[in-house]
């Protein structure tokens, strides 16, 4: 069994930022983290960050990581980090059980945690939805950027957000072809600037068409495609057949929030927030007290508000764990001023009027 | 199926290593998840579901939709999109739910 002060579960821009916070308050931290990498979907994304210069805009994601690791390293012994390790449960009296590996279980006794495991990409209902070969755009962008493996050789794009679209591109820089990018909804849902450069490839943006169904012995070969009406029901002879061997589906992430539900916190379905997501207060402190969250877990938003909510949720398990940062007031007042900057545009007052309902 | 040439990365693998995927030896790389290498390696189908035995495939790629799961060295329900090859690794196409004795 290991014991630590604060068990910080996920190591993307949410769970690193707290670990700083937390280790630069004089907490022990342990940080856990399922994939063999640090830096959760930061070490993909080759694009440059929107947003504040605080969260590192015009920084590419992958130097972000690399960033927040070397901010890290300054605390030395004081954080551990397990990587290629799985919680699998916290339990009624505190106990937190994970896997290392193929076959490793061990225990975890922390005084408090600090979830922060991020997002899932949501999947789409259609017939053999479950070929091989039908993958979820951030898996192939993790294929591409990060192990250097082309998912095949000709792509289906599913969702036109900003992920389909940034995705869509990168395949082109790999020399991947993209067929078409499609969206159920009547407009393209990512920025104009994006969109606009894989047009400018020649992929065509189809707007009101959905997948119909996949077709494949063992793998995907082929897609029908049609397009819906104003209520998202297919239209009968608009029927087209794509030949791909790829189909990635960029329908928008849903918050993983398993943990928090096993460990008893409150939890509630916001469709501001992109789903089911706990109840929390301004220092995002869960209904557990010993228990925090920070990043998608508690709602779907960017990596910038991640990282920030990281820094703020940090700082007050730090304070709950006995060590209060001498800067304490300050550094809560200074990132719950940055969250309010980064929510304040058109996007932001969705959020916004999620986070009233999720606000105890 | 492995990228050469790219306009922003470079990609620096790890010391090639070799690894048995049914009873198939395979080259990856050090430092890379089973599932890229298999990948890699032409290799899409990984599992077969349990009730109606259909083709499973790699899918979210952070641990988290079990479509990835194989038997590797024995031990079944590995997910293998986030566990990193290692060398003279036995991987097999795990076929149902997997047998632990």
């Amino acid at each position: 069994m290991i014991k630590t002060e604060l068990l910080i579960i996920g190591a993307g821009p949410a769970g690193l930022c707290a670990a700083i916070s937390a280790a630069e308050a004089g907490t022990e931290v342990l940080v856990v983290e399922r994939s063999p990498r640090i830096g959760g979907q930061l070490i993909k994304q080759t694009h440059m960050f929107f947003g504040s210069e605080r969260q590192y805009a015009s920084t590419r994601g992958i130097d972000i990581a690399g960033i927040l690791m070397d901010k890290l390293t300054k605390y030395g012994d004081r954080v551990r980090i397990l990587t290629e390790t799985t919680v699998l449960g916290i339990y009624e009296d505190g106990m937190v059980t994970a896997l290392h590996r193929e076959d490793d279980y061990f225990k975890i006794r922390p005084n408090a945690i600090v979830v922060a495991t991020g997002a899932s990409e949501k999947a789409l209902a259609f017939p053999n939805n479950d070929l091989p070969g039908i993958y979820g755009a951030g898996a192939v962008q993790t294929l591409m950027n990060v192990y250097g493996v082309k998912p095949g050789d000709r792509v289906l794009m599913v969702g036109a957000g900003n992920i389909g679209l940034i995705v869509s591109y990168q395949l082109m820089q790999a020399g991947v072809e993209v067929a078409a990018i499609l969206d159920a909804a009547p407009k393209i849902g990512g920025y104009l600037v994006h969109a606009a450069k894989v047009r400018r490839m020649g992929v065509p943006i189809m707007t009101s068409h959905t997948v119909k169904a996949a077709m494949g012995k063992d793998s995907l070969e082929q897609v029908v495609i049609c397009m819906v009406d104003d209520r998202f029901r297919p239209i009968e002879g608009t029927e087209q057949t794509i030949d791909c061997d790829v189909c990635c589906i960029s329908v928008g992430l849903t918050p993983l929030g398993e943990l928090l539900a096993m460990a008893g916190c409150e939890m509630k379905y916001i469709p501001q927030l992109s789903g089911t997501v706990p109840m929390r207060n301004a220092d995002y402190q869960t209904t557990v007290p010993n228990i925090f969250a920070a990043g998608d877990v508690t709602g779907i938003e960017e990596a910038s508000s991640a990282m920030v909510e990281g820094y703020l949720a940090g700082l007050c398990a730090a304070k709950h764990t006995g060590h209060t940062h001498t800067e304490y007031e300050n550094k809560r007042a200074d990132y719950i001023a940055q969250l309010s900057q980064l929510r304040g545009g058109p996007v932001g007052k969705r959020i916004l009027d999620g986070i009233a309902q999720q606000l105890n | 199926m492995r990228i050469e040439e790219h306009p922003i990365l470079t990609f620096n693998r790890g010391n090639k290593i070799s690894f048995i995927f049914d009873g198939q030896r395979m080259t990856g790389y050090e430092g890379e998840t089973i599932a890229a290498a298999l990948h890699a390696n032409g290799v899409r189908v990984l599992a077969h579901s349990p009730e109606k035995h259909r083709p499973r495939g790699f899918y979210c790629a952070i641990g988290n939709c079990s479509s990835c799961m194989m038997v590797v060295d024995g031990v079944p329900n590995v997910k293998t999109c986030i566990t990193e090859l290692r060398e003279g690794m036995v991987v097999e196409t795990q076929k149902g739910k997997g047998k632990i004795i």
